[in-house]
């Protein structure tokens, strides 16, 4: 049965549940240790993951291949990254408890099993551990009403969603039979023959998981939940529940229904052009600076969701690509709305930015980097990750695609090049408050990858490959 | 023979049962007909063989749901009558709602047909020579040990979730500091008075529990009060609740 396969999950929980047991039993404030503690499961996971034998375990419901080791390491980076983040402003917007930490390492662990789900018994379980932990950190500050009414709202529209899902699984297993993976696969190996029941079933499992990564038109959520949650909660919303959510969507689709393309390929192609439309249009008139970035996320789920339908394994690289370089560039624009703080309290609106370069000319730095990279200008990573997600378009044959998705690149660069705009030629605003060491670490680690990563693609290209030739193998 | 008619006595009072617990218009009666109903339903399960399931709804059911229940009706007092009276307003839509399911239920069963695998699933056989409840655990402890664990740890989350949600720490709070109470001495709260014989004991004076009569519980009684309770929290649960009336 080979339990080992699940070593970094295994390791991860009891982590969590030993920093469980140091948080409780310490008397005095130990949220820092925790935190800390956190990271270092983080990082031996992290080893583990990369580290253990491949294969299918569990009797068939756990995966071990360089897909899921590669989602996993950019789930734990993402998660890390966030943690970082969260460490100085809990402290400050006094609601620093603890359990932070721990939910995010459990979430962690539910994106874990996620990225390793071969069965959809297992994927369920693993997006409810995620899902019910990510309720609980976007109401985290819970004096705050709109941080209360993000958890409430995510909590109602997801549990629509895993309903929603959780029909479609049923329905499959209705009709297939079975919910292992492999087995899926080969019921529905005959196209012509399937029956419509499963197709629906295909149907309502795509759209419970376009929920999770918000795509139009299951994104009504994210801006609100954006601008209500806890600045670094909501980074966590944008990097690894994305990433974990979209790798298990990548894996459903190619895998288990990877026969049936013809059934699901026009619905990702719908998705994808809406969401590339609407997250270019509507976040041009935002004001606040989170609801912009969510409007973004889902403009940028739009462009990863290319690589999907595209159906190849390029197309699939592509979007792990993506997938890594929109994490770390979208950390980066999270570390500077984090420091946007003045007299002690949180700012959000793209105004507030006005003049940053005169008052602080590294974060403004920082966020333009971020800026130009989300619009996609070339040199830094953000192009090199479209150019990957076109081309693997262009090549599949789906020049619509690719012309929609240049044009609404241009549409999208208008707004990200408003924030530079007020930064640098706008009058200077009131000076933001001194910001930490810890969020300098993450600003400055975000912008240097964004920065160098065309000198040094093949590491991450090279693994995505590896990962997409293992799902199509 | 015997099975059959347990099977007909338990069907009849189960169907009776759940028939009274939607048209009883007293709500405690309506969930103890709930309660027939679950044990009636366990009978069944015994007959056809399932005794784990018939072990689970008892003890699930019958034992926490139900009781849980019963306290909500009686705790919320709801005005169940009330809730009725729109019927016939909504009746002709409800009507509408439940032809249109009648007739995709019609439909389905219509279409029926068996996945190429399910035929498999569906008569899986329970293992030869082995207790179902022992089937069960092989299955739950055994093949999906990994998703059993899943589980589990997702019931961890929301517990942790719901006390970082909802648990506040009160200043006012009683605390019982059990080293404290322990670590009490006769000393420390009773004195010896010396009284000599004869001597009258109202001109010594001792201290006596009041009779008083009981005074009404006042709803932000635990701020002064709890304050002061927590302060001598060393003389205990007790002692503590018994301050006021020495005062």
């Amino acid at each position: 049965m080979n339990w080992a396969l699940a070593i970094p999950e295994i390791v991860l929980s009891v982590c969590g549940m030993g920093i469980l047991i140091v948080g409780v039993l310490r008397r005095q404030d130990s949220t820092f240790l925790c935190s800390m503690l956190t990271l270092g499961a983080f990082l031996l996971a992290a080893i583990l993951s990369v580290s253990t034998v491949q294969g299918i375990g569990y009797h068939g419901q756990f995966v071990i291949d360089p897909f899921s080791g590669f989602v996993k390491l950019l789930i734990i980076a993402g998660a890390a990254l966030c943690l970082i983040l969260a460490l100085d402003y809990n402290r400050k917007q006094r609601i620093s408890r603890f359990e932070f930490p721990v939910l995010m390492l459990f979430s962690v662990v539910g994106m874990m099993v996620m990225a390793s789900a071969s069965n959809l018994m297992t994927l369920y379980l693993g997006l409810e551990l995620q899902s019910l932990a990510l309720y609980v950190l976007a109401a985290f500050a819970r004096d705050d009403v709109r941080s209360s009414e993000a958890g409430l709202k995510y909590f109602v529209l997801s549990a629509l969603a895993t309903g929603l899902l959780l029909y479609g699984i049923s329905l499959v297993y209705g009709f297939a039979g079975t919910m292992d993976f492999a087995q899926i696969a080969r019921a529905a190996s005959d196209p012509v023959h399937v029956s419509p029941g499963l197709v629906v079933g295909i149907v309502f499992v795509l759209v419970g998981l376009a929920f999770k990564i918000s795509a139009v038109p299951f994104h009504m959520w994210t801006p609100d939940v954006y601008e209500g949650a806890p600045t670094p909660v909501t980074l966590f919303f944008g990097t690894s529940p994305k990433v974990a959510a979209i790798a298990v969507m990548v894996r459903v689709m190619v895998h288990p229904f990877g026969h049936l393309t013809d059934q699901w390929h026009t619905l990702i192609v719908i998705v994808s052009i809406a969401s590339m439309i609407w997250g270019a249009v509507a976040a041009i008139g935002q004001a606040n600076i989170k609801r912009m970035m969510a409007f973004s996320a889902i403009g940028h789920m739009g462009y990863a969701l290319i690589g999907l339908a595209a159906g190849t394994a390029v197309g699939i690289r592509g979007l792990l690509v993506y997938m890594v370089i929109y994490v770390f560039m979208t950390a980066g624009a999270f570390a500077c709305i984090t420091a946007m703080r003045r007299n002690g309290r949180s700012v959000e609106m793209i105004s507030d930015l006005n003049g940053l370069a005169r008052n602080d000319p590294a974060l403004a730095g920082a966020m333009a980097v971020a800026m130009f990279s989300l619009a996609g200008i070339p040199i830094l990573s953000g192009f090199f990750a479209k150019l990957y997600i076109f081309l693997a378009a262009v090549q599949a044959g789906m020049w619509t695609l690719a012309i929609i998705g240049v044009l609404t690149s241009v549409v999208g660069a208008f707004y990200y090049l408003r924030v530079i705009k007020v930064m640098y030629f706008d009058a200077p605003a009131e000076q933001f408050d001194a910001r930490s060491p810890s969020l300098t670490f993450v600003a400055a680690v975000t912008t240097l990858f964004t920065t160098f990563f065309f000198l040094f693609p093949a590491p991450v290209v090279g693994a995505a490959q590896a990962a997409a030739q293992a799902l199509f193998g | 023979m015997i099975a059959t008619i347990a099977f007909y006595v338990f069907a009849v009072v189960l169907l009776v049962a759940a028939a009274m617990v939607v048209s009883s218009r007293n709500p405690v009666h309506s969930v103890l007909f709930l309660i027939l109903a679950f044990f009636n339903a366990a009978g069944l399960f015994l007959i056809a063989g399932a005794e784990f399931l018939a072990m689970i709804l008892m003890i699930v059911y019958v034992g926490a749901v139900a009781v849980l229940f019963l306290f909500v009706v009686m705790m919320l007092d709801v005005n169940f009558a009330e809730l009725r009276s729109g019927f016939q307003r909504y009746l002709p839509i409800g009507a509408t709602i439940g032809a249109v399911l009648f007739i995709e239920l019609v439909l389905v069963v219509g279409g029926w047909s068996i996945g190429p695998l399910s035929e498999g699933a569906r008569f899986a056989p329970t293992p030869a020579n082995v207790h179902n409840t022992a089937a069960l655990g092989r299955l739950i402890y055994t093949d999906y040990v990994f998703l059993f664990q899943a589980a589990g740890l997702v019931l961890l989350v929301a517990m942790i979730g719901a006390i970082v949600l909802t648990l506040r720490e009160r200043k006012s709070s009683r605390h019982q500091i059990i080293r404290l109470q322990n670590s009490r001495t006769v000393a420390e709260t009773l004195e010896m008075v010396p009284v000599s014989l004869g001597a009258n004991i109202n001109t010594l004076g001792i201290y006596r529990p009041k009779v008083t009569e009981p005074e009404e519980v006042l709803a932000d009684e635990s701020d002064s009060e709890a304050l002061l309770g927590h302060h001598g929290g060393g003389s205990g649960g007790a002692g503590a609740h018994h301050a006021p009336e020495v005062r």
